[in-house]
Order: C-alpha cells, then sequence, then structure tokens
C-alpha cells in the first residue's frame, strides 16, 4: 500500500480526445468503473439521474459531466480532471471537450499531459475532428499518441474494419509528422481491451488500453534533458537569533528539466553571471543532486544579483537568450488579437511586455492549409513572431515544453488570452 | 555527460507541484493567505509550506473562518499548531458577522457552512488579501473537478465556472485587480488517498477526533449524527454509543463521523483503500440537497 513498499511508477497524465459521440465520457467511466475509482454513492447518484432522463442501463458518461449546465444541456463545456490508481501509478485524465469550438480546451488540457487517446468510432472511421484533434496533440508536444478505435461491438468487432482505420490514419500520421503512435481495438461500453480484454477481439494480440497506460514513460524519463532552473522565490530569512542564516540565500524554483549536482558550474540569465553549485536543499535536508520536477532550494558560491524570473541553468548547456521569437500562438479569447496593444508574456516566472510585430499565416486546422491573416480569433493557430522588452531564456518547444512555452495576458483584464510555443529565436 | 533524471515517486511529484504552486503564489501575489482549519488537508498544506519556504517563515498568515460550531479538539490543533511553527493566526468568526448583521440566520442552530462564504469575504476585505490559498481537491467533488488551480473570484468572491481563465503548462495566471481575488489550490491533483498516505510518510500529527473513539450519535438518514450541544436529541431520536472516526473535519452540524475502530494512520489508509463511499458521501450532510450543492456556494464565494 504505501509508498515505500511497493514499486512505485509515479504519476502518468493523459488526455482523452474524440468527438462528440466517440464513447469518451464512457471510456474514463470505464477505466474508472473497472480500477473500481466509482464508489457506491456516486453510481447511486448517476443511476438516479440516468433513470430520471428515461435511460435504462447506467450512463457511465455522467461521471464526467460536472457542472450544472452541463448536466442541463448534455454536453461537456470544459476541462474536466479525473483520477485514479493502480496501485503502482498514479493517473491524472484531462478530459477533453470534443465540440469545435472548444479548441482552446483542448490545448488547456493536452499542455500537461504526456500521452494522448484519440477515440475514433469505429463506424465511422477518421473524421475531420481526429485530424484536428491529432494535429493538435501533435502541436502541444504530448510525446505519445494512442488511437482507440471504439465501438467495435458495433461493427462485429470485425478485424478488416479496424486495419482499414489504422492505415487511415497511419496515413496522415505519415502527412504530419506524427512518431510514437499505437492503436488498439475497444468497447468502452462492454469494457473489452479496456482493463479486461473481453472474448470477442481474439485476433487482437496486442496489450489493454491499461496494460499501454501502466508502461508509458513519465514525462521526463528516458531523455537527456539539459538543466533549466527558474527561480520563482528568493529566501533571505534575516532571523536574528539565528546568526548562521544572516546570509543564508537560498534560490527557489522547481526543475523544469535535467539534473543538477552540487559543485556543478551554473550561469545565471539573462545577466550571464557565473557560479557553483554550493548546497541543494529541501526542508534543512541537504542533496547531492536534484532531478526534473523536484522543488528544491539552491544554494551559490557566491554572492550574485538573482530574483525572480531569472534561470539558473548549466554553463556548457546554456540556451539562448532572444528579445525576439517566432512561436505558433494559439488565441484563446473571445476578443480578437489586436496588433496595435501591447500586451504581457509570461515565460517560466519571468514576464515582459511583448508586441506582435508579425503574422507570418494562420492554420486551417482541418485542411492544414496555410492562410494570410492580419487578426486572431478565438481559438485561431498561427505562427507570429513576437518582440519583447525583456530577454528571454528560451529552447525551441519541440526540445524542452518548460522553457519553449508561454501564455499571453491582457493586462485590461487579466485574463489569459494566448498559448504559445516557441519556434525559435527570430 | 549524459544525466538521466530518475521518475518521482506519486507523492514526491504531487509534494514537488504543490510547493511549486505555493511559491508561485508568494511569488505573484502582494499578499497572500493560507486557509488553515485544523482539517487534515490543510494540514497537509503546512507541512508543504514548511518545505517550500523553510528555513523563511512562511510569506503569508494562516487564516480560520471559524463557525462557532467547531469541535474543540480541531481548534485547540489549530492554535498549538500554529504556535508550533511560529506563525501567525488569523481567527475570525461567523459569530461575528451575527452580530454585525451581514449574517442572518433562519434558525439558530442551523449549519453554518455556508454563511463562512460572508466571512471569509469580510476578512478578505479587512486585510485586503489579493490570494487564499487553500485544500480544496478536484477527487472531492463534480464541480471542482473542473475549478483551475488558480481560480479567479471577481468582487463578490463569485466563481463564474463558464468563464473560467484557461489554465496552460505550469503557468499560473495570479493578477488581480483590487478588491478581486485568487483562490489558489496546491493540492488540487490529490485524492484522500493521497493525503493519508503523505500524513503516514511526514509524520504529521492530527486531532484526535480523526482516530477511532467513542461518541454518542443518532443514526439519520444513512449517516451519523453527533450528540452535542449544536445538535441535541430530538423528539423520537434514538441515541447510541459507537465507536467512530471523523473523515473530515468542519461544521459540528454538518460533519458526520463513520462507524470505524482504525486508530493509527495505517488502518485509515487500509479503510480508505478499501471504502466504497465518497468522503463527502459519507460525511458532508450539506452535500446531498442537490446534485449542484457545490458548484452553487462556489458561485457564491465559498472556498
Amino acid at each position: 500500500m504505501g509508498a515505500n513498499e511497493i514499486q512505485d511508477h509515479g504519476v502518468l497524465r493523459f488526455l482523452t480526445c474524440g468527438s462528440v459521440d466517440d464513447g469518451k465520457s464512457t471510456l474514463i467511466g470505464r477505466l474508472l468503473f473497472d480500477t473500481k475509482t466509482i464508489l457506491v454513492d456516486t453510481l447511486n447518484a448517476i443511476e438516479r439521474t440516468s433513470k430520471k432522463r428515461g435511460m435504462e442501463a447506467v450512463d457511465l458518461s455522467l461521471l464526467t459531466d460536472g457542472l450544472q449546465a452541463e448536466r442541463e444541456q448534455g454536453i461537456t463545456i470544459d476541462v474536466a480532471y479525473r483520477y485514479y490508481s493502480t496501485g503502482t501509478r498514479k493517473y491524472i485524465i484531462a478530459d477533453a471537450p470534443g465540440h469545435e469550438q472548444y479548441t482552446r480546451n483542448m490545448v488547456t488540457a493536452a499542455s500537461t499531459a504526456n500521452l494522448a487517446i484519440i477515440l475514433i468510432d469505429a463506424r465511422k472511421g477518421m473524421l475531420t475532428q481526429t485530424r484536428r484533434h491529432s494535429y493538435l496533440a501533435n502541436l502541444v508536444g504530448i510525446p505519445h499518441l494512442l488511437v482507440a478505435i471504439n465501438k467495435m461491438d458495433l461493427v462485429d468487432y470485425d478485424q478488416a474494419t479496424f486495419e482499414k482505420i489504422k492505415a487511415d490514419y497511419l496515413a496522415f500520421a505519415q502527412q504530419i509528422g506524427l512518431k510514437d503512435v499505437r492503436f488498439i481495438p475497444m468497447s468502452a461500453l462492454n469494457g473489452d481491451m479496456i482493463v479486461d480484454r473481453g472474448e470477442k477481439l481474439d485476433w487482437y494480440d496486442g496489450p489493454t488500453l491499461l496494460e499501454i497506460l501502466e508502461e508509458a514513460p513519465c514525462a521526463h524519463a528516458d531523455r537527456d534533458e539539459r538543466f533549466r532552473f527558474p527561480v520563482q522565490f528568493v529566501c533571505r530569512p534575516h532571523d536574528s537569533a539565528n546568526p548562521e542564516l544572516h546570509d543564508y540565500r537560498g534560490f527557489m524554483g522547481r526543475v523544469s528539466s535535467g539534473v543538477i549536482a552540487k559543485g556543478d558550474a551554473i550561469t545565471v540569465l539573462p545577466s550571464g553571471a557565473t557560479s557553483k553549485v554550493a548546497d541543494i536543499q529541501i526542508y534543512g535536508q541537504s542533496l547531492p543532486e536534484a532531478h526534473a520536477d523536484q522543488s528544491v532550494t539552491i544554494l551559490l558560491e557566491n554572492e550574485i544579483d538573482i530574483s525572480r524570473g531569472d534561470m539558473i541553468v548549466k554553463t556548457d548547456e546554456a540556451p539562448a537568450v532572444t528579445k525576439q521569437i517566432d512561436a505558433m500562438l494559439c488565441w484563446l479569447s473571445e476578443t480578437p488579437l489586436d496588433r496595435a496593444r501591447k500586451y504581457v508574456v509570461r515565460h517560466t516566472t519571468r514576464e515582459s511586455k511583448a508586441i506582435l510585430s508579425g503574422i507570418e499565416y494562420r492554420l486551417d486546422i482541418n485542411t492544414l492549409e496555410k492562410q494570410g491573416a492580419d487578426k486572431l480569433a478565438v481559438n485561431d493557430i498561427a505562427k507570429v513572431t513576437i518582440k519583447l522588452a525583456q530577454p528571454l531564456a528560451i529552447d525551441p518547444y519541440t526540445e524542452n515544453r518548460a522553457t519553449g512555452a508561454f501564455i499571453v495576458i491582457d493586462e485590461a483584464t487579466n485574463n489569459t488570452v494566448g498559448a504559445g510555443m516557441i519556434l525559435q529565436a527570430s | 555527460m549524459k544525466t538521466m533524471s530518475k521518475t518521482l515517486s506519486h507523492l514526491d511529484w504531487l509534494e514537488a507541484e504543490a510547493i511549486h504552486i505555493m511559491r508561485e503564489v508568494a511569488g505573484q501575489c502582494a499578499n497572500p493567505a493560507l486557509l488553515f482549519s485544523g482539517g487534515k488537508d490543510s494540514i497537509c498544506l503546512l507541512r508543504l509550506a514548511e518545505k517550500a519556504f523553510r528555513p523563511g517563515k512562511f510569506p503569508f498568515p494562516l487564516v480560520h473562518i471559524d463557525t462557532g460550531h467547531n469541535y474543540k479538539e480541531v481548534t485547540d490543533f489549530r492554535d498549538k499548531r500554529a504556535a508550533e511553527l511560529g506563525e501567525r493566526l488569523i481567527v475570525r468568526s461567523v459569530e461575528d458577522s451575527m452580530k454585525r448583521g451581514t449574517v442572518v440566520l433562519k434558525s439558530p442552530l442551523e449549519p453554518r457552512n455556508k454563511h463562512q462564504s460572508v466571512t471569509l469575504l469580510e476578512t478578505i476585505a479587512e486585510f485586503e488579501f489579493d490570494a487564499c490559498i487553500g485544500g480544496a481537491r478536484r477527487d472531492e467533488e463534480k464541480a471542482r473537478a473542473k475549478e483551475r488551480i488558480f481560480s479567479f473570484r471577481d468582487e463578490f468572491g463569485q466563481w463564474d465556472p463558464k468563464n473560467q481563465r484557461p489554465e496552460l503548462w505550469d503557468l499560473y495566471n495570479a493578477r488581480a485587480f483590487k478588491g478581486e481575488n485568487i483562490r489558489a489550490f496546491p493540492i488540487s491533483n490529490w485524492t484522500e488517498l493521497d493525503v493519508w498516505q503523505y500524513i503516514e510518510r511526514e509524520g504529521l500529527e492530527l486531532p484526535s477526533i480523526y482516530f477511532a473513539h467513542q461518541r454518542q450519535i443518532v443514526r439519520k438518514n444513512g449517516l451519523l449524527q453527533p450528540v452535542t450541544e449544536v445538535t441535541p436529541l430530538k423528539d423520537g431520536d434514538v441515541a447510541e454509543t459507537m465507536v467512530v472516526r471523523f473523515r473530515t473535519v468542519g461544521d459540528i452540524t454538518c460533519t458526520a463521523p463513520v462507524e470505524s475502530d482504525a486508530s493509527s494512520i495505517r488502518q485509515i489508509i487500509e479503510e480508505t483503500a478499501a471504502t466504497t463511499v465518497t468522503e463527502r458521501g459519507q460525511t458532508r450532510l450539506d452535500d446531498q440537497t442537490s446534485e449542484a450543492s457545490m458548484e452553487q456556494r462556489k458561485k457564491e464565494g465559498y472556498f
């Protein structure tokens, strides 16, 4: 039971996306149900609701339709997060709505996911939405895609249907450059190939959905990453009762990627000041090294000026520092982008005023066609050039999601209006 | 030189994420507070704050909105824990709002949970807090499953579920104008079982009523209602003495214990892993009214 007694494979965050009737909510309901995450009172509540709506069987999709408005309309309007554990791994599911107008929710859900399940209705095959979801999952840098060909029960569990859809998808995957794609036939409604294999899919000898999830690599596993440490907070205790703390200067943050060890040579960006790691601490304990995802405090050998928004990197693997970037930008706000205005870009823990100096093209994500554009509306995706008032230490998003991502904030409303993925310094 | 990162255990990952969230609040907000009730979730928040900010002081005071209907074991624990940490504790009471006339009860012993919202908003205004850190979890309830980690509240303290700020990567947006407020939830991604496992791993002390003890109760609608000064026996009630523990502690009038002889964290974890009823379903008398009751309260400013 306890974290120390059994092997703990950490946390896997994944995303489910599909068209309205692909059975996405049923799939999630099935995963929760078959891993015994749904408890009796929740099940009773959805049984009551199912009956009230005149349905005979329990509608597992009701589990994921959380908000009152959604229950009234019978649709899913916002990303919902669900949790289950298998004892060896904890799962966080981001359930993204499939409707056309909710591209921004899909991008939001995808931003923290390490694997995406793309649902296809076996009767319908690939749809425009399948292409769109796959493109977005790839754009937002999800390393592992799993194409779940669902509702196999409605096509008599026919292998040829599965193989046809798989071939169609692979042709498309090659077109947009998808690499790690796997396919699985299933019936979420009957539970075939989710947790249990069922009896109808004998011709499929690959792993079940749960087996694939159990073995999928976590976010930073098997990757040779460069060390990036955005400083969140500087700790200067000024405790007069404790003279040892008089000169204490701890730089607090979470390791975005890579590994750092005591004695490593570091550079602070954007200033370029250099030093060595004197100690790595957490809660009074000294660590020999810190790994990606760990929240720690770093102490340096000499006193240099560092504040929130600076980034500590290893001297021999420094990123580019730039005041102009090319990026893919997804516009999230109902208020269109106004090129005459200044916005704020937030990148790691650093903020800068920004001007959108050019739109190279807007992408039609249904046809993947590049179009000219001089403004961006909600759900638009475009390749843009952004000028910054402050220098940022950046990596291309495809190499490092943490240091390649940024959000755009509208200071007039404080709202988050854009999500960006850096291509390069320009 | 190739150096591969180790994969963190699920508790280490959750802890690191929560610390990052707390440091973002401290880094982005001018005057935050941490809501500490003496309950298990906020007890975890305090350990996370220690890990986030020691050897420094916490960059925020602890705040409790006391309904006046809390178990003494819990409020005593609250005071003791704040003193041990050497951190500032601010307590504001729903009863003060009643005296001011901003909270009006329909009946003297009615549940006061929903009235906490009024006192919380008054406290936020009094101290001009721009952010409150809370111990809410997304697994608690359907409406919470869709709430952001940094959740924006307007000047009336309202949460608008259909108009939430997009939240991408770990780039949290804590900006708010004067009078508005951010609620930040560092343990959003934790489940009840994660909380208990963390308490065990960290050896955290809890108020005694979390463990099995004898208590006079009345059975009502499948729940156990404790017999107390504010929930006295009514005509026709049959009191029983039973060995129980609380899965969650809150206002006495709306928090029910469960039958259990678990007297250690380990035994509680085993029960939690094997349980068949959700935490709120078994223990919250106020969430049963309608399927949307939590969402309704949050729209009105509940944390």
